[in-house]
């Protein structure tokens, strides 16, 4: 690994006024900076240690929400009593992302900046990669892509979002609380991530030197019947194939309010309110999840290797869905 | 130091001599302290900002209850602190990128991997070793579990996998769910096989000693139940 400066940041404000040294990088857990420093994908200068400015707890908020600070651990997160009663989809993704170990590391701001794991970005060996090296090409589109997207990908860029928690944050329809040098501001989940269009390089719309503060979840509408379906090559320790986040609020038989959420499908966690709205005052059957799920993937555009990735996000979705419809 | 520049006369000779020589060279590389690497090396792409000299700094590692003073750059890993610089090499470097587990040690009792922190990053944390999990010359349970068990061939990934399972049972003794526990609502759950090598799956082993291996943890979890 190359040469690293390093500061660590005794608060926020000090985190903010660090950070805007040239070519710094915060650090939380590292999982995934220091294993893309290693790579010499990432190549920071300087790293600004944000583990001791105070950001890792999970409270109750005033509308009965939850505020998950930035720098709570995957591990505490998925284990907290709140979590696990009040949001158990949050719980389920990040208990199938990674390993005991990780968890144990990983943050949840890092987790909303976890970088994709395309090969042909994740080993400088390739030269063609928009997001590593913009302009240089896209060297997946024409190459191995069996893990690559089929919705929202552009022409500069097939690659997915890798994690877990961002599928169950997009269903939850959680809210980034973000500070930087012009204060403070709340961002959407389903607008924190990018397409990739033309600039894949960037994967977030998080601004130079600012710092995620919190996650906040909204009152829980979900925690009876929520399912976190994840499909991998194996059965833990893996990055998903495709993943589908489902979370239903029924009023007896009938959905009141439902949410779906698919991974490893697109460079965002990708829902469509049009699917959702369709289970909408019916009862919940295979026939409406079908729909739904097509819906969901219309538009859907496969790659040479990931073809089979449209059927299986399919019936991904119907099985979440069914799951979510049984679970309590 | 033996004389290098001198010609060996036979066979015996060249064993003593390479045998010297490395001795020497491990000694020059415990004195430049790591990263071994020069730290002004080229950079590898010529879009990379040029890299600093970045010198070592003091700091303070409690490891198995005794405090170590270190001097080490930012970017020496957990890991290499503890092999290379403090000779604790019962934890293993394997990939070195956080996918085998072989480098797991405890941090104030959390598992963690020790290629994916910085030891600048842990003064004041309790770190433990797989050095540190016996009592003196007392086995601690996993370990006398391991041999009776037969959980390990090789030998390579067994700190790690020890390491890992003292945490294990902690957390499954805590009542944590796992991706397997069929409800995470409830607060607590069964010492199931799936459940042992779901909460195992970040340890790898290439001897494949895996069915030993959640034995092991299976009969000390059972005593730490009981």
């Amino acid at each position: 690994m190359r040469a690293i400066d390093f500061d660590q940041a005794a608060d926020p404000a000090a985190a903010i006024r660090l950070i805007q040294q040239p070519h710094s990088k915060f650090i939380g857990g590292g999982t995934n900076l220091l294993d893309l420093m290693k790579g010499d994908v990432e190549q920071p200068l300087r790293l600004i240690d944000i583990n001791h400015i105070g950001l890792d707890r999970i409270d109750e908020l005033a509308d009965g929400g939850l505020r998950i600070g930035a720098l709570a651990r995957n591990s505490d997160t998925a284990n907290h009593p709140l979590v696990r009663t009040r949001y158990p989809l949050l719980s389920q993704a990040l208990l199938s992302g990674a390993s005991p170990q990780l968890r144990n590391m990983a943050t949840i701001g890092g987790n909303l900046l976890q970088r994709t794991r395309c090969p042909y970005f994740m080993d400088t060996a390739f030269a063609m990669c928009n997001k590593r090296a913009p302009g240089s090409g896209c060297g997946a589109r024409e190459g191995v892509n069996r893990m690559h997207a089929i919705l929202g990908a552009s022409s500069a860029c097939i690659a997915v979002n890798p994690s877990d928690m961002n599928v169950a944050l997009a269903a939850l329809d959680a809210v980034v609380q973000v500070s930087g040098p012009k204060g403070e501001r709340s961002i959407p989940i389903g607008d924190f991530h990018r397409l990739p269009g033309t600039m894949p390089q960037v994967d977030t719309i998080l601004q130079p030197a600012e710092l995620i503060t919190a996650v906040d979840l909204p009152p829980p509408s979900f925690s009876r019947h929520a399912h976190y379906l994840k499909v991998r090559e194996r059965n833990s320790y893996a990055f998903a194939l495709v993943s589908a986040a489902a979370a239903l609020d029924m009023d007896g038989a009938v959905v009141r309010q439902a949410r779906i959420a698919l991974g490893g499908v697109a460079h965002k966690p990708w829902r469509v309110p049009a699917a959702e709205a369709l289970l909408i005052g019916q009862p919940l059957s295979e026939e409406r999840s079908l729909q739904a799920a097509r819906l969901l993937l219309d538009g859907a555009q496969a790659f040479q290797d990931n073809g089979f990735k449209i059927k299986l996000a399919e019936r991904a979705v119907v099985r979440a869905l069914r799951e979510a419809g049984e679970s309590a | 130091m033996p004389d290098q520049t001198s010609q060996p006369a036979n066979e015996a000779d060249v064993d003593t001599a390479r045998r010297g020589f490395m001795q020497s060279a491990l000694l020059v590389a415990g004195a430049t302290q790591l990263p071994l690497a020069p730290a002004n090396a080229t950079p590898a792409t010529s879009a990379s900002p040029a890299t600093p000299v970045v010198p070592a700094r003091a700091l303070t590692l409690n490891i198995n209850g005794a405090d170590h003073q270190l001097s080490l750059e930012p970017r020496v890993t957990l890991l290499d602190a503890l092999r290379e610089v403090l000779g604790l090499t019962g934890t293993k470097k394997g990939c070195d990128r956080g996918q085998c587990g072989a480098c797991t040690v405890l941090v104030e009792g959390r598992r963690v991997n020790a290629c994916l922190t910085l030891a600048i990053m842990h003064q004041g944390a309790k770190i433990t070793t797989i050095e540190g999990i016996a009592q003196g010359e007392q086995l601690a349970p996993i370990q006398a579990a391991f041999i009776e068990h037969d959980a390990f061939q090789c030998g390579y990934c067994t700190p790690g996998q020890i390491c890992s399972a003292v945490a294990c049972i902690a957390e499954m003794k805590a009542g944590t769910a796992s991706a397997v526990t069929p409800n995470v609502r409830e607060q607590t759950i069964a010492f199931t096989d799936p459940e042992i090598r779901e909460r195992m799956s970040g340890n790898l082993c290439r001897c494949g000693a895996y069915n030993n291996i959640v034995s092991a943890i299976q009969a000390v979890s059972a005593n730490a139940r009981a």
